[in-house]
């Protein structure tokens, strides 16, 4: 079962369509009274970081987060998601939740346009899990005007250039995020989807 | 490298996928959902739906056929027409759209467009943006204007300020449409679209008047767009998405594939 955690974010519908047409069940986590089990946890987002961060704390998602992520359940970020995984902000000068160490940093690119928006590559510089059995470089669906800075050059799973290159899939073995929109990306955004949902069946095996 | 985007517009009259031609005489090509996820496996990488049952008869918007849409589809997508209100905004995004575009609600009332800004944010406000040349005696163009009203009315507004006033106020995106282009399969107003391009902080969706593989190569090589609209080359079956892409990527223009 994959936990979408519900915090009203904007693209919570287009990510659960997304994981059902994969044909994996899952549920919306509200607040941090759920008790079900889960076997992975997906956090969506869109959005701003400080809004974001303060509906987490509120609803007891972000104990619920850590709770889980201690229990070994793996967590993939998407978008603001994603940035959120890190330790700072540069959106409100926000705290976030701190999985990875690094910041989130606002886009000042020369004669590009922010929010940088639209289809862009991103390559694979890992062989991180999250994009196996997709080419070296594949095209996603990309919206927003910050990005992740990690701190760890080995958490840096893709990479991608608006003006410079930056870290726009990030992670570990058990937490990670995409600063695109896999929901959005056609069959390569299903298949990252479902990279993910498998890990989780994995671990589930072992 | 950030990649031009193809673009199909499919036009929605009682939950029919349409075609007009420069707005009038709709024929009924599918339906919506199913055109939809046709075109995106054929590689579209966006699609924007013009729903002109409400804003011709300003009737509600219909939102089941919406709910399809984003059942069965899998790229971003937009729906435009008829939008009055921040109501409006959020039933079109709770159906599952990700960008609500606004044009005449907008032009009456530009402040619409700060509030869904800072409601929703930028990426999902999109300006429609209807032109109309105004010509010289000697038949040159002076300016373009404002249309508004499925390009019944003329608000009489220059359409470079507007788009620089709409950016400003919170629009993220603008689909420009040029009406005397549109259905004519004569070739973008790529004139328009470059000045558009030059003063607009903003991506420019190019619309209205693609007939043949050249000139959406050109919109993007001279007109400097950042995403054509096809309409009529597709729908028809002249063409596929898979044509144009390869003849974009001939011509050293970065697409998806």
């Amino acid at each position: 079962m994959i936990g979408i955690i519900d915090y009203g974010a904007g693209n919570l519908h287009s990510v659960e369509k997304a994981i059902k047409r994969l044909g994996y069940p899952s549920v919306r986590i509200e607040d941090g009274t759920f008790t079900n089990v889960i076997d992975q946890l997906i956090l969506p987002g869109v959005g701003h970081a400080e809004q974001a961060m303060r509906q987490l704390d509120e609803r007891g998602l972000t104990t619920y987060m850590q709770r889980k992520t201690d229990e070994g359940i793996p967590l993939l970020g998407i978008c603001l998601g994603m940035q959120l995984l890190l330790e700072k902000s540069e959106e409100g000068d926000t705290s976030c939740l701190g999985y990875l160490q690094g910041t989130v940093r606002e886009f000042s690119v020369e004669n590009q346009k922010v929010p940088h928006m639209g289809w862009n590559e991103v390559a694979d510089s890992q062989q991180h899990f999250l994009l196996k059995d997709l080419p070296d470089t594949t095209d996603f669906y990309f919206v927003h005007s910050y990005h992740a800075e990690p701190k760890h050059q080995e958490h840096i799973i893709g990479l991608t250039n608006y003006g410079h290159e930056f870290a726009s899939a990030i992670g570990n073995e058990q937490i990670m995020g995409v600063q695109f929109h896999p929901e959005k990306s056609g069959q390569a955004g299903l298949k990252l989807l479902d990279n993910f949902c498998r890990y989780a069946k994995k671990v589930e095996a072992c | 490298m950030l990649k031009k985007r193809i673009v199909p517009a499919i036009d929605v009259l009682d939950d029919k996928a349409v075609k007009y031609v420069q707005f009038r005489n709709p024929t009924i090509i599918g339906d919506p959902a199913e055109l939809g996820r046709k075109y995106s496996e054929d590689g579209a990488d966006e699609l924007i739906y013009l729903d002109t049952t409400a804003s011709l008869k300003n009737q509600e918007v219909k939102y089941e056929w919406i709910r399809r849409v984003a059942e069965e589809v899998y790229i971003p997508f937009s729906v435009i027409g008829g939008v009055r209100t921040i109501e409006d905004f959020r039933l079109l995004l709770r159906a599952g759209a990700d960008k609500v575009g606004v044009n005449s609600a907008a032009v009456n009332r530009p402040e619409l467009l700060n509030e869904a800004a800072s409601i929703f944010g930028k990426q999902c406000v999109v300006l429609g943006l209807d032109a109309m040349p105004i010509m010289r005696e000697d038949g040159t163009i002076e300016r373009w204007e404002v249309y508004t009203h499925s390009g019944h009315e003329n608000s009489g507004r220059d359409v470079i300020e507007w788009a620089q006033e709409a950016a400003e106020r919170g629009a993220g995106e603008i689909i420009c449409t040029s009406i005397h282009k549109d259905g004519m399969k004569t070739g973008y107003d790529v004139e328009l679209i470059k000045i558009l391009s030059d003063n607009v902080s903003i991506p420019i969706i190019a619309s209205g008047g693609a007939g043949k593989l050249e000139h959406i190569s050109e919109v993007f090589q001279e007109g400097y767009a950042d995403a054509a609209l096809v309409a009529s080359m597709i729908h028809y079956g002249h063409y596929s998405i898979q044509q144009i892409k390869q003849h974009l990527m001939d011509e050293q223009i970065p697409v998806r594939i």
